[in-house]
């Protein structure tokens, strides 16, 4: 995939996610991943990873039951 | 003001309207049908609420639901409903929500009957319900007090922010008296902590779940004081033909009533006898009768039950006095005669010289 | 950089729920507070509190909320509505609390047609005490107290209360939903906005079921649990209006 420019960014409260990773399945465009890392709480966090594919369709923010991922348009 | 001739139960539901109350909420049961009845003739012709419920269950949560939003609430039924409404007063007493809410005892356990009884006594004061709690309960003996009572119920439950039990029975509920009805109330006391939606502000929740064990204990302890409050100053109970009583009976309600007569009845053969008569049953008037152990030894306890006040005298008394129980229970109301036998034996023993 | 989804202004932030990963519960949270501020009916709400998963909800809106016994939030919403017409009133119960214990009130309120919105969340188990067999628990679904397998001959069979009440006069709007991917999301949110509007309009009595994963005690990943509900929940409780009697809508 050829990097395009950033259209979109997604911010995720990293602190806040419980590494449900339901965001990660549905994104049509494979934008997140699962971190390796974890946060406080012991969960593996979803973070970006291709953000240029990102669309801001936020069907992240919809299946998020944590209200954690905040969409912007750049 | 004129007198009404009334009965009990409508007695109840009309000293309630005076009062204010703007919500009922009740499911038939003998031998209160009555109250429920005229709250539905009167409470939707003055714009106030009324729902036959589908049990007692959800009477006492619909009760809980108008009492959260700050208006003034009663419920009624008797004792087998009075069972099922004790885990919502259990919640009244852990929210801190006013109500009010009728017993009109019959015969238990279980079915029993529909006759009058006075076996939800320990129900009514040691808190029907679970946890820590307690609840004012008011004992009228007669139609007039029912009326003046209740309508002083609604405000010892929004001054303490607790629900209050009125407990009776079934013949008081029955019986028909004449009564001079308080004047309707003016303004009702508003209630800023009530839940009226968050509007501009921030938003409020009432509950009773208090996860943090450090913040239930202090919020028991709170409700010890309000209970500690309530008894300082709301404590009421009859003196009756005391001053020169060598012999007390002690007895509430109903049974209280057929005492009078007996001690007059006994009076004329020149036994000396008198009653303290408890109105309300919590806070039970535990002082007023330890102190008359100073010149009174003998106490004779009358109930319409195999004795649970009885417990509460002899707290007070605490051993410093004779005690005699003569109980009738299953709805069986005994008459003054009976109740005169006893007092008259027990005062002949006690004057009689011991051989 | 412009926010294209902004906070829920009914949803307190910087609050960690207690909700498992991958609740259905939070999602919901979230629309009922999206609701509510797009209908601009915050102000006046009243949300009635479950005893269940959903007993912290209180935490979590930020408008005003009353928690009821388990079982008795139609009861109280009666009591609320009736003192405050003006007041939005809705409880919010999961299916041990609406169909088991609070059946009686769940009926009663619909059959007295009470102008309430009642949210059930049907996860089949009892999920705060650690997933028990529940009205809704569908059969050979194993709980910790059908450990082989719901059997009808000892357990019965799920209950369809909302099926039940969506034949009442007095139920106005009666859907039921899933929360099993974004489309399922979106209709949850169509169904619990058409429940409120009913509500609004002084119609009468909507209730909204939403079928709602439970990782933890389905003991499925989060993503499996969405896929759980379209390809097994939706057999046993397929989506759909139960009944829509609102003028003009027949």
């Amino acid at each position: 995939m050829t990097k395009t420019a950033v259209k979109h960014r997604v911010i995720i409260d990293t602190e806040m996610c419980k590494g449900c990773t339901l965001c990660i399945a549905y994104c049509p465009k494979k934008v997140l991943k699962e971190s390796e890392h974890l946060n406080k709480a012991g969960y593996h966090y979803a973070e970006p990873e291709n953000l240029d594919q990102c669309t801001g369709c936020l069907i992240c923010t919809l299946v998020c039951p944590e209200v954690v991922i905040e969409v912007y348009d750049e | 003001m004129s007198k009404i001739f009334i009965s009990g139960n409508h007695a109840f539901a009309e000293a309630a309207l005076r009062a204010g109350c703007q919500c009922y909420f009740g499911y038939p049961i003998t031998p209160q049908n009555e109250l429920g009845e005229y709250m539905a003739d009167h409470m939707r012709k003055l714009d106030r609420v009324f729902i036959q419920s589908e049990s007692e269950t959800a009477a006492i949560n619909m009760v809980i639901g108008s009492a959260a939003t700050g208006a003034r609430v009663m419920t009624s039924s008797s004792s087998p409903g009075v069972s099922l409404k004790q885990e919502g007063i259990s919640f009244l007493a852990g929210f801190e929500l006013p109500a009010v809410i009728v017993n009109v005892m019959r015969g238990g356990p279980g079915l029993g009957n529909i006759a009058p009884s006075q076996g939800d006594y320990f129900q009514a004061t040691r808190g029907g319900g679970h946890g820590d709690y307690r609840t004012p309960v008011f004992a009228p003996a007669s139609v007039q007090e029912i009326a003046d009572l209740t309508y002083h119920a609604f405000d010892v439950a929004d001054r303490y922010r607790t629900p209050v039990m009125m407990l009776s029975d079934g013949m008081m509920g029955q019986m028909k008296e004449p009564v001079v009805f308080p004047e309707p109330i003016g303004k009702l006391p508003d209630k800023e902590w009530a839940l009226k939606g968050r509007g501009d502000g921030p938003s409020r929740y009432i509950c009773s779940l208090i996860l943090d064990v450090v913040e239930m204990e202090r919020h028991n302890w709170k409700l010890v004081r309000k209970y500690d409050e309530i008894e300082k100053n709301e404590i009421l109970y009859e003196e009756y033909m005391l001053d020169d009583a060598e012999i007390v009976v002690i007895a509430y309600g109903t049974t209280a009533r057929i005492a009078k007569g007996a001690i007059k009845r006994v009076r004329k053969d020149g036994v000396r006898a008198g009653m303290l008569r408890p109105i309300t049953l919590w806070p039970f008037p535990k002082k007023a009768l330890a102190d008359l152990c100073a010149r009174i030894r003998q106490f004779v306890v009358f109930e319409m039950s195999t004795g649970q006040m009885l417990e509460d005298v002899q707290i007070a008394l605490a051993g410093r006095a004779d005690i005699v129980f003569h109980g009738r229970p299953g709805g069986v109301v005994p008459m003054p005669v009976e109740f005169a036998r006893i007092i008259y034996r027990e005062y002949q023993k006690m004057t009689k010289p011991q051989i | 950089m412009k926010l294209k989804n902004a906070w829920p202004k009914y949803y307190k932030k910087g609050v960690v729920t207690h909700y498992c990963p991958g609740c259905g519960h939070g999602i919901v949270h979230r629309i009922v507070a999206e609701v509510l501020e797009e209908l601009d009916l915050g102000k006046r709400a009243i949300g009635v509190n479950p005893a269940g998963c959903a007993v912290l909800a209180y935490l979590y809106f930020d408008f005003d909320v009353i928690e009821s016994a388990h079982g008795r939030g139609t009861a109280i919403a009666t009591g609320i509505k009736r003192s405050r017409p003006d007041l939005f009133v809705f409880t919010y119960q999961g299916d041990g609390d609406l169909s088991a214990i609070g059946t009686a009130e769940t009926i009663h309120s619909a059959n007295r047609g009470e102008n309430i919105c009642v949210i059930f969340i049907n996860n089949a188990v009892y999920g705060m005490t650690g997933g028990q067999l529940a009205p809704t628990t569908l059969i050979d679904m194993k709980t910790t107290t059908t450990p082989l397998g719901r059997d009808p001959k000892y357990d019965g069979y799920p209950l369809h209360i909302t099926d039940v009440v969506a034949q009442f006069p007095g139920v106005v709007y009666a859907e039921r939903v899933a929360v099993d991917g974004p489309a399922g999301i979106r209709k949850t949110k169509k169904a619990i906005t058409n429940a409120f509007k009913t509500q609004v309009e002084g119609l009468g009595y909507s209730i909204i079921e939403v079928l709602s994963p439970c990782p933890t005690n389905w003991k499925l990943s989060p993503v499996d649990s969405f896929k759980w509900v379209t390809e097994v929940m939706m057999k046993e409780f397929p989506t759909g209006v139960l009944t829509d009697k609102r003028p003009g809508k027949e």
